[in-house]
C-alpha cells in the first residue's frame, strides 16, 4: 500500500498536464473541474488508503521511505526522488490533499464564467503537487523543490487577474495591480528561501548528506546540544521558514496576496504553503532540539508576530486581510509551540488552522461573490438573512479560531498555549493569552459588522447564497472545525491525545534530546478556564463595540485617531522596507553602478585606450606626406646606418 | 577501426558553408535547406558522441591525430572528454535551431550570413575538440571572423563599433596567449630530451614543473583571454554591445556558445596546466566571479533595453560559472559544466524571444511593451518558462547547475570562507528581482500602445524552436544525471590532482617537483603524511 | 690594365650622382633616369670585381641586374603614363595624395 504514495503525488500532475495543455480547448467547465478536483481527491483517497494501514500496523512500523529514481549525483552528493511516508508526512498530506480537494469543488463555482478558469485550475493542481513533494520528500533537497515550486504557484495565483489594480504595501496608492503584489511574494520568499539554501549548505558540509534519515540519525549520534553549527543551520533554516510562513521579518508579502482569487487565498495562505515553514521546522525537529537558542527565537518570533499581526487585524476593513493577518498571527501561534518543544501542539494548531481558516475564507469568498466583488466590511452588514448557510459555517469558523470549546480551535490552541506557560515561560503565556482575546476581537468583529446589524449597502445588490459546490464544501469545513478537535483531547479532560500520540514516534529522538518539564494538572485546568475566559471577552467586547453600542467604537477612534492610523497602514513597515532596501538597490544601481561605473568608468577605459590609439595614430600619420622622394630619402639614410653600424662594430 | 567521428563534425559545416559559397546567390531556398541540414547532421554527429562517451573514464576519446607542421611538432590532434561534450552538443544544438528562427528574419545576402553561420559552428567545434594548444589557438582565432561579420554586417544601428569593439577586446586577450602558448613550447624544448610541442597531452605532464614566478604570468596570459570571453568583470564591457547590436541568431550563438569557450579554456587549460598559479589566484577570480554575479544582477535590473538586460544577465550567471570552477569541488565543477550548458539553453532561448517581439515591433525598449500577454499567450508561456530556468527554480534546469555551484563552492576548501558561497547565493534572489520585473512590464499591465494590440502569437516555425530547448531544459531540471554522468570521470580527476597540488603546498616540498598525471589517468603517486 | 679602384670610384661617383638625381629631381622621367644610373654604376662595379677576380659570376649577375632593371623601367613608365593621364603631371612634388 506504501508504494502507492507514488500516485499521491502523481495525479495532480497528470491533472495540471490535462488542463494546461488541453484546458483552453475543453469548454466545459465541469469537465475542467472535475479533472483538477478529481485528481486532488484520488490523491486523497489513495493517502487515505495509507493512513488506514498505517493504524493498522505498530507505530514502530510506519515509517517507510519509497524511493523513485536517482535525482542529482554529483561528486558525494546523491540525492533521490524519494518519498517518507510517515506519520507527520501522511497527516499533513491528508490535510492538503482533502482541504485542497474541497477547494478545488468550491472554486468552481466561484471561478464560473471566468475566462481563466482552466489555468486556475491547472495552476491549482500544480501547487497540489509542489505542495505534495515538500511534505513527502525524504530529502532536502526535493523539499526544497515543492517550496519554490508552491512559491512559483502562489505568485501564479496571486497575478491570476493580472491587471486589477491592488493596493500593494510599499507602493505609491494607485499604481499598484495584482501583479505586483504577486512579484513581492515571490521576492520576499527568495529572500527567505536563501537562508533555506545556506542551512542547505551547512546541513551538507556538516552531515555529507541531505536525507533526513542520514543527517538526523548523525545529529542525534554526533552533535551536542547547544552546538554552534546547529545553531546556524536551524537559524537559517528558521529564516527561510519566516518567508515561506510570513513571520517577522518576511510576512509583509501576505497580505498583499489577497490579491488572488479567494480559493487561492484559502488554499495556499491559509492551509497549505504557509504552514510549510511550520511543516518544516517539525519535520527538523530533531535538529532544534538540539540548538536551544534557536528555539527561543523561534517562539519569540512566533508570539511576537501573534501579537504584532493581531492588532493590525482589529483595525482592517478588508475582509480577506483581516483574515490574512488572522493566520499571520496564528501562524505565530505554532511557531510559539514549535518553539517551547511542543512540535505536535504546532502541527495539531497545524491541523484545526486548516479546517477554520479555510472555511473562514471560502465563507468570505461567498460574501465577496454575493455582494458582487466588495470586499470593505464597512459597506456590508444584515447578510445573516441573505446567506444562511454562509453566515452559520462562518459563525462556526470564528468561534474555532476564538477558541471556545468544544470546537478545534479551542484544544490545539489551547495546548499551545499550556505548552507555552509549562515548557516555555510565563511572559510567553500571558502575551499568548492576550494574543487570543484580540483573536476573539477581531474575529467577531467581522462576523458582526458582516452579517448582523444593519444593511450598510444599496439596494441595487441583490446578495444571494451561493451554489451547492459553495456550499457543501463550507459545511464540511465547518464539521471539520467541530469536531477536528476532538482528535487532541488533552489527557485530563479524559481525551485520548491521538494527535500528540500519533506523532510521537516521529519526535521521540527530539524530545529526547529536550529536558520537557512537567507541570501539574491543576495548572492546566485553570489556564484552560483563563482562554476561555479571555475568549468570552473578546466576543463580548466585540458585540458591544460593534453591536450594542455603536457609537463608542467610533468614540473610540477619535481618541485613538493618531495610534489608529498608524496601526492602519501596517506600521508603515513596507514604506520602511521600501526606503532602506528597495530603493537604495534601484536607484543605487542605475546610478552607480550601471551609469557611472559600468558606462563611465570601465566602459570608459576601454574607450579611453581605443581614444588613445587614435590619438598616437593621429600623431604618427604626420609622417606621412605624400612626397615618395622624401621617402626615399630616409630609405637612404636607413641603409646608411645600417651600414655604418655593420662597418663599425 | 572507429570512423574519425570528431572530423566528420568539423567537416560536415564546413563542407556546407563551401556548398552555399560556391550556389547562385539567387537560390535563397537551396541556401537556407543546406545550411539547416548540414547543421543538423553535425548535431546528430554530436548526439553520437555523446551517447558513446565513456562518463567514467577521465581520458580523451574518439583522439585524432595527424602531423601537420613537421618541425614544431605540431599536430592536427583531436579529442573530447567529459568536459567538452557537453558544449559541443549545444553547439551543435544551437545553431540549427538559430538557422531554422533566421528564415525570414534575415532579408540581405543570405549566402553570406548561412555561410558565415556555419563557418562559426566549425570554429566553435573546433576549438572544444581541439587538443593541441595551436590548433587551439587557430581555432579560437577563426571564430572571431565570421561573428565580427555577423554582427557588422547584419547588426543593429550601431553596429560597426560594436563589433570592431568585440573583435579587438577578444584578440587583445588572444595575443597574448600566443605568447604563452609559444613559450611552453619553447619550454617544452629547453628539457632535458625535450622537443618544441603544443601538444596538450604532452604539456599536461611538463608544465607544472614549471616554477611558479613564470607559471604565474603564463597563467595570466591565458586567463586574460579567457576572463575576456567568459566575460569577467571587469572585463564584460564588450559584451553588452555586442549583444544588443548583434542579429538575434548572433546573439544566440554568443551568448549559448562563445561565452563558454572562455569557461571551458579555465578548465582546459589554466587549471591542469598550472596549478600552483591556480591556487595562487584562485581567490581573486573567486572574488571576481562573486562581483560578476552581484554587479551583473543588479545592472541588469535597471535596464531599459531588453536584451541589455539579457547580456548583463549572462555577465552575472556566468559568474556562477566561473565560481563553481575555481571551487574545485566535484560538485562545484560538475554545476559549472552543466551550468554551462543551462546558460546557453535558457540565455539563448531568451534571446530568441527577445528577437521574436523585435521583429514584430522593431524595438525592444520595455516601456515599449505592455500587456503583451493578452495577444500573444503562447509567447507568454514561453517567456515565463525561460525566465524561470534562468532564476533558477527548481525543477528546471538552473536550479542544479546554481545549486551544484553554490554548494560545492561553499564546502570548498580551496576558498578560504564560505562567504563566497553565501554573496553568491544572493544571486538566486536578485534574479527572480530583475526577471520578474521584465516579465510584468512586458507582458502584463495595461495594452495601450495601439502598435501592440495587433501583435500575432508565435508561428509554428518559432515554436519549432523554441520547443526542443524547453524540452532540454525540463530534462536537465528533472533527471540530470544523463548529463552529470558523463562529466565524472574527468571533473573527478581535475579535482583530484588539484587537491594533491593542494596538500602539497602545505608541506615543505618546493612546488612543482611532482608533476600532475592528467595525461595517464593512473595515480601512481604516493602521498606523504596525508 | 686599369687599376680596380678607378672602376670602383667611377662606380661610386656615377652612382652618388644617380642616388641626387632620384632625391632631388622633380620631374618623374629624369627620376627614373637617375635611378638606370645607379643601376648601371652597380653594373660596372660588378664587371669590375668578375674581371679582377677571374669569376663569371659577376657577369651572370649583370645580366640579372640588366633584365631586371630593364623590367622596372618599362613598370615604373607605364605607371608614370597612367599617372599623367590622371593628373596631367609628371612632377614628383604634386602627387602626393597618398598623405595624412
Amino acid at each position: 500500500m506504501f508504494q502507492l504514495v507514488g500516485y499521491i503525488v502523481l495525479f495532480p500532475m497528470i491533472g495540471f498536464i490535462l488542463n494546461g495543455l488541453l484546458g483552453k480547448k475543453l469548454r466545459s467547465e465541469a469537465l475542467i473541474g472535475g479533472i483538477g478536483s478529481g485528481a486532488v481527491g484520488v490523491s486523497f483517497v489513495v493517502c487515505l488508503l495509507i493512513f488506514v494501514e498505517m493504524l493498522g500496523s505498530a507505530p514502530e512500523e510506519r515509517l517507510h521511505i519509497i524511493s523513485f529514481s536517482q535525482w542529482v549525483t554529483a561528486g558525494s552528493l546523491s540525492v533521490n526522488v524519494a518519498y517518507q511516508v510517515d506519520q507527520l508526512s501522511v497527516l499533513m498530506t491528508l490535510i492538503v490533499t482533502g482541504v485542497g480537494f474541497l477547494i478545488h469543488v468550491y472554486s468552481i463555482g466561484y471561478l464560473h464564467g471566468d475566462p481563466g478558469f482552466w489555468r486556475f485550475f491547472a495552476y491549482l493542481n500544480l501547487f497540489i503537487f509542489m505542495m505534495l513533494n515538500l511534505v513527502l520528500a525524504d530529502n532536502f533537497l526535493l523539499m526544497f523543490l515543492g517550496w519554490e515550486g508552491v512559491g512559483l504557484c502562489s505568485y501564479l495565483l496571486i497575478g491570476f487577474w493580472h491587471d486589477r489594480k491592488f493596493e500593494t504595501g510599499g507602493y505609491a496608492p494607485g499604481t499598484a495591480t495584482t501583479s505586483d503584489a504577486a512579484r513581492k511574494a515571490f521576492i520576499v520568499n527568495r529572500i527567505g528561501d536563501f537562508g533555506f539554501l545556506i542551512g542547505m549548505f551547512l546541513i551538507f558540509n556538516t552531515f555529507g548528506s541531505l536525507t533526513f534519515e542520514d543527517v538526523f540519525s548523525r545529529a542525534s549520534a554526533t552533535i551536542s546540544s547547544g552546538d554552534t553549527i546547529i545553531f546556524w543551520i536551524t537559524l537559517l533554516l528558521f529564516v527561510g521558514a519566516t518567508g515561506k510562513s510570513a513571520q517577522i521579518p518576511l510576512y509583509v508579502w501576505l497580505p498583499d496576496a489577497m490579491a488572488g482569487p479567494t480559493p487561492v487565498s484559502a488554499l495556499i495562505h491559509a492551509a497549505t504553503m504557509v504552514t510549510a515553514g511550520v511543516y518544516m521546522v517539525a519535520r527538523c525537529s530533531v535538529l532544534y532540539a538540539l540548538a536551544p537558542i534557536t528555539m527561543d527565537i523561534v517562539a519569540t518570533i512566533g508570539i511576537a508576530t501573534a501579537l504584532f499581526a493581531a492588532t493590525m487585524g482589529i483595525v482592517q476593513n478588508d475582509i480577506k486581510k483581516i483574515l490574512a493577518y488572522s493566520t499571520i498571527s496564528q501562524l505565530g501561534y505554532m511557531f510559539l509551540g514549535l518553539g517551547v518543544g511542543a512540535f505536535a501542539s504546532g502541527v495539531f494548531h497545524l491541523m484545526t488552522h486548516a479546517f477554520f481558516k479555510a472555511l473562514l475564507f471560502l465563507g468570505a469568498g461567498a460574501v465577496i461573490h454575493a455582494m458582487e466583488g466588495e470586499q470593505d466590511i464597512q459597506k456590508m452588514g444584515g447578510l445573516r438573512t441573505y446567506l444562511p448557510k454562509t453566515y452559520k459555517t462562518f459563525l462556526v469558523a470564528a468561534l474555532a479560531i476564538a477558541g471556545i470549546p468544544p470546537l478545534s480551535g479551542f484544544f490545539s490552541k489551547d495546548e499551545i498555549l499550556w505548552m507555552a506557560y509549562s515548557q516555555g515561560s510565563f511572559v510567553f503565556w500571558i502575551l499568548g493569552w492576550i494574543g487570543a482575546g484580540l483573536t476573539a476581537f477581531y474575529i467577531f468583529r467581522l462576523v458582526i459588522l458582516t452579517f448582523e446589524g444593519a444593511a450598510r449597502w444599496p439596494h441595487q445588490k441583490h446578495p444571494h447564497e451561493a451554489v451547492r459546490t459553495m456550499t457543501v464544501p463550507l459545511i464540511i469545513l465547518a464539521v471539520l472545525s467541530v469536531g477536528g478537535g476532538f482528535a487532541g483531547v488533552p489527557e485530563i479532560l479524559l481525551g485520548s491525545n491521538a494527535v500528540d500520540r500519533w506523532l510521537e514516534p516521529v519526535y521521540e529522538k527530539a524530545n529526547a534530546a529536550m529536558a520537557l518539564a512537567t507541570e501539574g494538572e491543576a495548572g492546566e485546568f485553570f489556564l484552560m478556564g483563563l482562554s476561555v475566559l479571555i475568549g468570552g471577552a473578546g466576543i463580548y467586547f466585540a458585540w458591544l463595540l460593534y453591536l450594542r453600542r455603536p457609537e463608542l467604537s467610533t468614540k473610540l477612534s477619535s481618541v485613538f485617531g493618531r495610534l489608529q492610523k498608524v496601526v492602519l497602514n501596517k506600521y508603515y513597515v513596507d514604506e520602511i522596507y521600501d526606503l532602506i532596501v528597495v530603493r537604495p538597490c534601484v536607484k543605487g544601481s542605475e546610478r552607480l553602478l550601471w551609469k557611472f561605473f559600468d558606462a563611465g568608468i570601465i566602459d570608459g577605459a576601454v574607450n579611453g585606450v581605443a581614444t588613445l590609439m587614435a590619438y598616437f595614430s593621429n600623431a604618427f600619420r604626420r609622417i606621412q606626406v605624400g612626397v615618395v622622394q622624401g621617402y626615399a630619402l630616409a630609405f637612404l639614410l636607413g641603409v646608411v646606418v645600417v651600414l655604418g653600424i655593420m662597418l663599425f662594430r | 577501426m572507429e570512423p574519425p567521428l570528431l572530423t566528420y563534425i568539423l567537416c560536415t559545416p564546413l563542407a556546407g558553408a563551401i556548398l552555399i559559397l560556391l550556389a547562385p546567390m539567387g537560390n535563397v531556398r537551396f541556401i537556407k535547406t543546406c545550411g539547416l541540414v548540414s547543421s543538423i547532421t553535425a548535431f546528430a554527429i554530436s548526439v553520437r558522441l555523446c551517447v558513446e562517451l565513456d562518463g567514467a573514464s577521465p581520458a580523451m576519446q574518439f583522439v585524432e591525430q595527424v602531423r601537420w607542421i613537421e618541425g614544431l611538432n605540431i599536430s592536427y590532434h583531436l579529442g573530447i572528454d567529459g568536459i567538452s561534450i557537453l558544449p559541443i552538443v549545444l553547439t551543435s544544438f544551437l545553431t540549427p535551431l538559430t538557422l531554422l528562427y533566421s528564415w525570414n528574419s534575415i532579408e540581405k545576402r543570405i549566402k553570406g550570413y548561412v555561410a558565415m553561420m556555419l563557418f562559426l559552428e566549425v570554429g566553435m567545434l573546433g576549438v572544444f575538440c581541439a587538443i593541441d594548444t595551436f590548433l587551439f589557438y587557430f581555432f579560437w582565432e577563426a571564430m572571431l571572423i565570421p561573428m565580427y561579420f555577423i554582427i557588422g554586417i547584419w547588426g543593429g544601428q550601431n553596429r560597426i563599433y560594436a563589433a570592431v569593439k568585440f573583435f579587438l577586446y577578444t584578440m587583445f586577450g588572444s595575443l597574448l596567449m600566443l605568447v604563452a602558448i609559444i613559450w611552453l613550447g619553447y619550454y617544452a624544448s629547453t628539457l632535458a630530451g625535450g622537443h618544441f610541442t603544443t601538444d596538450l597531452l604532452e604539456l599536461f605532464t611538463i608544465a607544472p614543473s614549471i616554477p611558479l614566478s613564470i607559471q604565474s604570468w603564463l597563467f595570466l596570459a591565458f586567463a586574460l583571454s579567457f576572463a575576456i570571453k567568459v566575460p569577467l568583470f571587469p572585463f564584460h564591457t564588450w559584451l553588452p554591445d555586442a549583444h544588443v547590436e548583434a542579429p538575434t541568431a548572433g546573439s544566440v550563438i554568443l551568448a549559448g556558445v562563445l561565452l563558454k569557450m572562455g569557461t571551458y579554456g579555465f578548465l582546459r587549460f589554466c587549471i591542469p596546466l598550472f596549478p600552483q598559479a591556480t591556487l595562487q589566484f584562485l581567490p581573486y577570480l573567486g572574488v571576481l566571479g562573486v562581483i560578476g554575479i552581484v554587479y551583473g544582477a543588479l545592472v541588469s535590473m535597471v535596464q531599459p533595453d531588453m536584451k541589455k538586460l539579457v547580456a548583463y544577465s549572462s555577465v552575472s550567471h556566468l559568474g556562477f560559472v566561473v565560481l563553481g570552477i575555481f571551487a574545485l569541488t566535484e560538485e562545484a565543477v560538475q554545476g559549472s559544466i552543466i551550468q554551462m550548458v543551462n546558460h546557453g539553453l535558457s540565455t539563448g532561448a531568451l534571446f530568441l524571444l527577445v528577437g521574436m517581439v523585435y521583429d514584430r515591433r522593431h524595438t525592444r525598449l520595455i516601456s515599449d511593451f505592455g500587456g503583451l500577454s493578452k495577444r500573444m499567450p503562447v509567447y507568454a508561456t514561453f517567456l515565463m518558462i525561460v525566465s524561470l530556468s534562468s532564476i533558477g527554480l527548481p525543477g528546471l534546469n538552473g536550479f542544479i547547475g546554481e545549486f551544484l555551484i553554490l554548494l560545492g563552492a561553499f564546502k570548498s576548501r580551496f576558498f578560504a570562507t564560505p562567504a563566497y558561497a553565501i554573496f553568491a547565493a544572493t544571486g538566486v534572489v536578485l534574479a527572480a528581482v530583475y526577471l520578474l520585473w521584465m516579465y510584468q512590464r512586458v507582458m502584463f499591465g495595461p495594452l495601450d500602445k495601439p502598435e501592440n494590440q495587433v501583435l500575432k502569437d508565435l508561428s509554428m516555425r518559432e515554436i519549432a524552436v523554441l520547443t526542443p530547448i524547453v524540452i532540454w531544459i525540463l530534462w536537465i531540471g528533472v533527471y540530470p544525471s544523463s548529463f552529470l554522468e558523463k562529466t565524472a570521470g574527468s571533473t573527478k580527476r581535475l579535482v583530484e590532482t588539484m587537491e594533491r597540488n593542494h596538500a602539497l603546498q602545505f608541506e615543505s616540498l618546493p612546488p612543482g617537483t611532482i608533476s600532475s598525471d592528467n595525461a595517464s589517468g593512473a595515480v601512481s603517486f604516493s602521498r606523504s603524511a596525508e | 690594365m686599369v687599376p680596380l679602384p678607378f672602376y670602383l670610384v667611377l662606380s661610386a661617383i656615377l652612382f652618388t650622382i644617380g642616388v641626387a638625381g632620384v632625391l632631388t629631381r622633380r620631374n618623374a622621367i629624369i627620376v627614373f633616369l637617375s635611378l638606370e644610373l645607379m643601376l648601371n654604376s652597380a653594373n660596372l662595379t660588378l664587371v669590375a670585381f668578375s674581371a679582377f677576380l677571374g669569376d663569371a659570376t659577376g657577369q651572370v649577375l649583370v645580366f640579372f641586374v640588366i633584365a631586371v632593371a630593364a623590367a622596372e623601367a618599362a613598370v615604373g613608365l607605364a605607371i608614370i603614363i597612367a599617372l599623367f593621364r590622371n593628373k596631367q603631371t609628371v612632377n614628383v612634388d604634386e602627387i602626393n595624395i597618398m598623405k595624412w
